[in-house]
């Protein structure tokens, strides 16, 4: 939560006025039973209609300075809380773009995305209903005891005693409910879980025929939460009753004691209504005080959350050469570079050594969990070396400002994902300042062109979120051309032709090898026919190099990429002769 | 309007299980808030009774306090009585209504799930009803003792005396005319604050979701200025929606407390008059205090059970949508399946304007393995939705063993086909729960066997817990390779006469698909089986290969005649040596 103060900083005059005024505003609202005292004592026991008329004028009045202090507390809060959640959100959402892929998968971007949007909003809530009502309440309460104590001694020690009493039952129970809502809150994203994994697994559960058994322990879930809400609701039900047997019982015992103190001429009539309305001024305020206390926690564990993001640190720190680029490949070196995920004990790729000329392609190969993607992802540094480095023209990546080794490097990942917008907006992602006519070319190369030009409005068609409206291999594709329109000086492409037919793999990589300056590419793939013909072979497997070399010399020393081979060709397959391949 | 009567003949519907319930809901309510009301009345006759020094009469004031504690006990016995009953009746209704939500989703037909994204239903399951049972709630307790104290304060009020009574009266409404006034102008700026909310959400949704990527492009310095800018946006409505709905208060306070002055001054000059007492006053001084409360609260109670009924409208939209067909009557059960599927002059679209599928005629025999290959979008997968009876065909029809699918209930058809999937779903829960879906009955040795044979034993016994492993939603720790063993163990195990593999290897690396290769073909022997696949050692052994483009089957037979016709078939399989 201090992590939180500064944002208030421009706001402090509102943030000191809101509550100010707030309480004027319960000043003159205290005022009021004092007034009726004196209509009842003077006016009314006088009979002096004037005097009556006189009273209720200033109540009139009252009221009046009231709403206009008032309105003027509740913009003052509204402008501070608002302003407050903006300046919050707007160094929350910066705050992430610092964050390294580390710190990306250790939170996970779903985290992210409530912290910023639900997260903030209940904080705004809470701060505007604190900045208006956390010092009327205690304000009013404590003002009707202090004016008790001012009318008689007596009388206000049953205010104290009342209000303790209440105080106890009123945070009692909530002390014992909280906790409550919160099993009811767990048990309610249990119910969460299990309806989406209904639905998303809809299919395999009518093939393997288990409607029923899912509709029962759905019920099973359900009717548990139920049980709890109405335990806990239970609970919470004595909080009315309970607060209204206190007050009256209190009510009661006031009256009684102004009974005795009018008896011997202590008190006046009106001052025992004058007291008896102090009491259920402090029953009204008190309740709206529990109200606020659960929202406030609320809000207060949200700022909690906030401020835990923002107290991550990036576990990279920028490197501050922008050496000019000119255009052109580069060359990308290896030299005894390991990676490691965070939380991980074991090194998700170790001992890579390679020198990759500028303009050369190398392909990188192994199983599921071989440390592929890792490899490459040291080029851009989206991680860093645990062990080892990696240069991208001779210079270390550490030592390039991001914008400046990022720039040159475009990568397709495994996953394509567009952006809500136009085509021409998606592929200026690759280049700000990319014209029609190089983006028309980027997307031939990733041959895209022909579906993209079947678009209604060609390059001005509308890509939903997520690219959704494309498929797979349309959206991969999109992807690529997003990459190439860069002319970038290394391409690296993650395994990102899985969903395209051979032809069309064979047919982009045709098209890159023979654009100008053709970037220093990185081809990982699982299929041996993407990768065969490249300059040099990375093999791993299990984090390991078992290989490097070409396809020719791999297939005679190395095992692991021959075993590989054979499992997408066959064993008798030679591919010089047509004979052997995979299909789509 | 009308549709909103609909709906609350629904939720009626499903109130009337707790009809006890909220009859005594109903009737603690009615007890609670009258005799709540009457309570300043005593306080009032008390002050009547404490008129000056010695003129006490202590006697009258005890029998009043005697009267007061009934009246407290009661009241509030009363009160949490009927809290008791609206929670029963709230939470076990939204229970009802999630069961039966949920008995709708399973019978639901495959073209609803897919044209609504999954978040959506689960929101109308889970955050609408929840939504609902708020304002039910609320709804319930407020709705209800409001009417009922506005009356009862009334009656009492001119009871009474009339003529303050009747000040009372005529100035409340100003309070209404401020409310609504202010919720009529505040709802416009509600919507912009929404709509420009939305978009927010959207851009953190993709900028955040996709941060990666964002960095991947140097895309940062414009996701803050676009996230910036709506941010301003959204700040400047939302001062302005945020301080024009929290006039509210203020505003009715100052009728409130204008009509207060009122009483006091009319009561005041009654008093004086002799046509009232202290007492009375002093009642009517907290009658007037409390009087426009019950009128906020219905306000505030309309709104919500507005939203409330909006809310059960898209859960009752969900719970009613149509279900499937219904079963044939009477529908055979189709056991120990031979596999000879006939597919003849099936037409099918998802869409009205886009026909997919036209006149396509297959004959499989018993025990065949048929390898359908073919570009993305060709229809591959729309093909096992039909063989599954996920949808229905337009036109001509698919029979297994000679008879129509749509005569078999759908469970015995569906569970004749085993099933792998390239998108693999694991069910909340333990490993061997998974593996046990198919065979709820297998032994532990069973279960063994067939995670040796799919080759996931290994990776399973090197887990934290092994088989007892709890997975999370989405299969939490395990990689996509590793979900689908797991996938393919469930039906080495449950071994069903006919197969579906639609692409079940795809994320498997190579060398661990071939140790499983064995086991595969071994599995398919004798059993029919639909491949999509893309490696060659899969297709070539097929015994027909289904060459689909654009939904039709362009070229049929086996690999070795295929490739002899030099057609599209050809075409795709050499392909790959042109780079």
């Amino acid at each position: 939560m201090k992590a939180l103060w500064k944002y208030f900083k421009s706001y402090k005059i509102e943030c000191i006025s809101g509550p100010l005024f707030k309480l004027l505003e319960a000043s003159f609202e205290l005022m009021v039973p004092l007034v009726v005292k004196r209509i009842i004592d003077v006016g009314i026991a006088y009979g002096n209609r004037e005097y009556v008329l006189h009273m209720v004028l200033i109540m009139l009045a009252l009221a009046a300075v009231g709403l206009t202090c008032s309105l003027t507390a509740q913009y003052f809060s509204a402008k501070a809380a608002v302003g407050f959640a903006a300046k919050v959100k707007n160094a929350v959402f910066s705050h992430i773009q610092t964050l390294s892929y580390t710190e990306i998968d250790t939170l996970g971007t779903s985290t992210l995305v409530t912290r910023l949007t639900s997260d903030i909003n209940t904080l705004q809530g809470g701060v505007n209903m604190s900045l208006r009502l956390f010092l009327r309440s205690p304000f009013v309460v404590a003002g009707a005891v202090a004016v008790a104590f001012t009318i008689d001694l007596k009388a206000a020690l049953t205010f104290v005693v009342t209000v303790l009493l209440l105080s106890i039952v009123v945070y009692g129970i909530m002390l014992i409910t909280i906790p409550m809502y919160k099993k009811v809150q767990t048990h309610l994203d249990r119910v969460t879980m299990h309806t989406r994994s209904a639905l998303t697994g809809v299919r395999v559960t009518r093939a393997f025929g288990l409607e029923q058994k899912e509709q029962e322990e759905f019920k099973e879930t359900n009717a548990v939460l139920a049980g709890m809400q109405i335990l806990a609701g239970k609970l919470s039900a004595l909080m009315n009753p309970l607060t209204f047997v206190l007050i009256n019982l209190g009510l009661a015992w006031l009256i009684w004691e102004g009974a005795l103190a009018v008896d011997t001429g202590r008190l006046t009539q009106g001052a025992v209504v004058a007291l008896v309305n102090y009491m259920s001024q402090i029953l009204v305020e008190l309740v709206k005080l529990a109200n606020m206390i659960v929202q406030l926690t609320r809000a207060l564990a949200s700022a909690g959350r906030i401020s835990s993001v923002l107290a991550i640190e990036p576990s990279m720190k920028e490197g501050s050469e922008a050496p000019v680029w000119q255009g052109g490949p580069a060359e990308v070196r290896f030299e005894n570079a390991a990676m490691r995920y965070a939380g991980s004990s074991e090194n998700g790729a170790e001992g890579i050594s390679l020198r990759a000329a500028a303009g050369s392609t190398i392909g990188i190969i192994g199983g599921t969990g071989s440390g592929k993607t890792s490899v490459i992802h040291l080029i851009p540094r989206f991680y860093d070396a645990a062990e080892g480095a990696v240069y991208v023209d001779g210079r270390n990546v550490r030592d390039y400002t991001y914008r400046s080794l990022r720039e040159r490097i475009a990568i397709v990942p495994q996953r394509s994902v567009l952006f809500s917008g136009t085509i021409r907006e998606n592929l200026r992602w690759g280049k700000a300042d990319a014209t029609d006519a190089e983006i028309m070319e980027a997307l031939r190369m990733a041959q895209a062109a022909d579906f993209v030009l079947e678009k209604e409005g060609g390059l001005d068609y509308a890509v939903a979120q997520g690219g959704s409206n494309f498929s797979g291999g349309q959206r991969q594709r999109l992807a690529i051309a997003r990459a190439l329109v860069r002319k970038p000086a290394v391409l690296i492409l993650d395994d990102s032709t899985s969903a395209l037919d051979y032809a069309t793999d064979a047919a982009l990589r045709k098209a890159i090898r023979e654009m100008p300056d053709s970037p220093t590419t990185f081809i990982v793939s699982q299929r041996t026919a993407s990768i065969m013909h490249a300059d040099q072979i990375l093999v791993l497997d299990a984090g390991k190099v078992v290989g490097l070399g070409t396809h020719e010399n791999l297939m005679r020393d190395c095992d692991v990429y021959r075993e590989i081979y054979r499992s997408q060709f066959g064993r008798e397959a030679r591919p010089a002769d047509g004979k052997g391949g995979a299909l789509q | 309007m009308a549709s909103n009567a609909k709906i609350i003949r629904k939720i009626l519907h499903y109130l009337k299980a707790y009809r006890a319930f909220m009859l005594a809901s109903v009737f603690f309510a009615a007890l609670s808030a009258l005799l709540a009301l009457y309570l300043p009345v005593l306080t009032g006759n008390a002050v009547d009774l404490i008129v000056t020094k010695g003129k006490v009469d202590f006697a009258g004031l005890k029998l009043i306090f005697i009267q007061m504690a009934l009246l407290i006990a009661v009241t509030a016995l009363a009160q949490w009585i009927m809290n008791a009953c609206n929670n029963h009746i709230t939470y076990c209704t939204v229970r009802d209504i999630r069961v039966s939500a949920m008995r709708q989703i399973e019978r639901l037909p495959l073209s609803y799930l897919d044209s609504h994204p999954a978040g959506e239903t689960v929101s109308r399951i889970i955050a609408d009803v929840d939504q609902f049972a708020d304002g039910l709630l609320l709804g319930f307790t407020q709705f209800f003792t409001g009417v009922l104290t506005i009356f009862g304060t009334l009656f009492l009020m001119l009871a009474i005396h009339k003529w303050v009574a009747l000040v009372v009266i005529l100035l409340t409404p100003l309070s209404l005319f401020v409310a609504a006034f202010i919720a009529k102008n505040t709802s416009s700026l509600f919507r912009k604050q929404s709509e420009v909310r939305g978009v927010q959400t959207a851009i953190i949704d993709e900028m955040v979701g996709n941060e990666k990527l964002v960095q991947a492009f140097s895309y940062e310095e414009k996701a803050k200025a676009r996230f910036a800018e709506n941010n301003e946006d959204l700040r400047k409505i939302a001062l302005k929606a945020l301080f024009f709905s929290s006039t509210t208060n203020p505003g009715t306070r100052f009728v409130n407390n204008t009509v207060y002055a009122g009483v006091a001054l009319f009561g005041g000059w009654a008093v004086i008059r002799g046509t009232m007492s202290v007492g009375q006053l002093t009642a009517f001084l907290s009658y007037a205090n409390q009087f426009t409360k019950p009128f906020n609260e219905i306000s505030g109670v309309v709104t919500e059970l507005q939203n409330a009924i909006t809310c059960a409208g898209r859960v009752f939209e969900l719970i009613e949508a149509e279900p499937q067909v219904p079963e044939a009557q009477p529908a055979l059960e189709l056991k120990d399946a031979k596999g000879q599927v006939e597919i003849s002059h099936v037409d099918f679209s998802y869409t009205e304007e886009q026909q997919l599928i036209r006149d396509l005629s297959v004959s499989v025999q018993h025990g065949e393995r048929v390898a359908i290959v073919g570009p993305t979008g060709c229809g591959k997968t729309t093909l096992i939705n039909l063989l599954m009876r996920f949808y229905d065909v337009k036109a001509g029809s698919i029979t297994v063993d000679g008879t129509d699918i749509r005569d078999y209930t759908r469970h015995s058809l569906r569970t004749s086909y085993g099933m792998v999937l390239q998108e693999t779903w694991l069910k909340p829960g333990t490993i061997r729960e998974n593996i046990m879906l198919g065979k709820p009955d297998a032994t532990e040795e069973e279960v063994i066997r067939a995670a040796k044979l799919a080759h996931s034993h290994s990776f399973i016994v090197q887990l934290a817990d092994g088989y007892d492993t709890v997975i999370g939603e989405d299969g939490g720790m395990l990689s996509q390779g590793q979900k689908q063993l797991i996938c393919i163990t469930r039906i080495m195990l449950s071994l069903p006469p006919m197969l579906i593999l639609d692409e079940a290897t795809s994320s498997i690396d190579t060398r661990t698909e071939l140790k499983i290769q064995d086991a595969f073909a071994r599995m398919m022997k004798g059993r029919t089986s639909f491949i999509v696949a893309h490696r060659l050692s899969t297709i070539k052994e097929a015994d027909m290969i289904l060459v689909m483009k654009d939904g039709n089957i362009i070229e049929q037979g086996k690999h070795d005649a295929l490739l002899a016709q030099g057609g599209f078939y050809a075409k795709l399989y050499r392909s790959q040596y042109e780079f």
